[in-house]
């Protein structure tokens, strides 16, 4: 697992039936391109989040295949409707093999 | 954002020094054919995507972009002059409220931003947008 990885996700707790909320989802990690060089002139090996996902309640809302061009820290912000109560997974699949893995309830009043 | 001033400044420096030991920029045929392996070969139609860059960005580490396409199934990102063409996909599920999303990329230097979308009948469409780069980021 690479150092210092911390998924964060903003949402409403409650929305109401179909409605379309904003979320918003950052993650620390540096994002190594594999294009920078060390001080010795070697390349440093690519180390990256490559694929970002969301599901609510089994159902995609939103994948993301992300390339090293992808800023350390990646941020993504997008819109789910939402039709019932239920549950946000997302997931972040490291470079490594890890998958950061992040749940939210949100209630349909 | 977490990320401080003085990180930014470390990671700037840093790829300005990586860049200046010839990282080898890629031709505008790269990024044609990154947007060729997305279309199948299709040409995309102008137009029907808005794509919303900065027109300076003074850090080309982290570029804030935001896509956004009525009805389409895929955005695909591309740019034009950093090593590597692909910048990201994004796919929109059944849950998506909208087709859009927004990141924030890196930019090696000045230079267009290419965004195509699938849209869900099957055709495509383009747009691009100029970005000017102060400080680039060591994209890829």
């Amino acid at each position: 697992m690479a150092k210092g990885v911390k998924p964060r996700v903003k949402l409403p707790k409650t929305a109401a039936a179909g409605d379309a909320i904003t979320i918003r989802t950052l993650i620390n990690h540096r994002m190594e391109s594999g294009q920078r060089k060390d001080g010795d002139g070697n390349i440093i090996p690519r180390s990256i989040v490559n694929r970002f996902t969301a599901e609510f309640n089994g159902q995609s809302v939103i994948d993301v295949q992300m390339e090293p061009a992808i800023s350390s820290n990646p941020y993504f912000q997008f819109e789910a409707k939402v039709p019932e109560s239920g549950e946000f997974v997302f997931a972040w699949h490291d470079d490594d093999g890890d998958v950061y893995v992040l749940s939210r309830r949100i209630e349909v009043g | 954002m977490p990320m401080t001033r003085r990180d930014a400044m470390a990671l700037a420096t840093g790829s300005v020094a990586a860049y200046g030991l010839g990282a080898v920029p890629a031709r505008a045929s790269a990024a044609d054919d990154a947007v060729a392996a997305f279309t199948g070969g299709a040409e995309p139609a102008e137009g029907g995507v808005v794509l919303d860059v900065p027109e300076i960005a003074e850090n080309g580490n982290a570029v804030p972009i935001s896509v956004s396409a009525d009805g389409a199934a895929a955005i695909l990102v591309v740019s034009t002059k950093n090593p590597l063409p692909r910048v990201a996909t994004f796919r929109f599920g059944p849950l998506a409220a909208s087709s859009s999303g927004s990141t924030r990329i890196r930019l090696a230097r000045s230079q267009d931003v290419i965004a195509v979308a699938r849209m869900e009948d099957g055709t495509f469409r383009r747009t691009s947008a100029s970005v000017k780069v102060t400080v680039g980021g060591c994209g890829g």
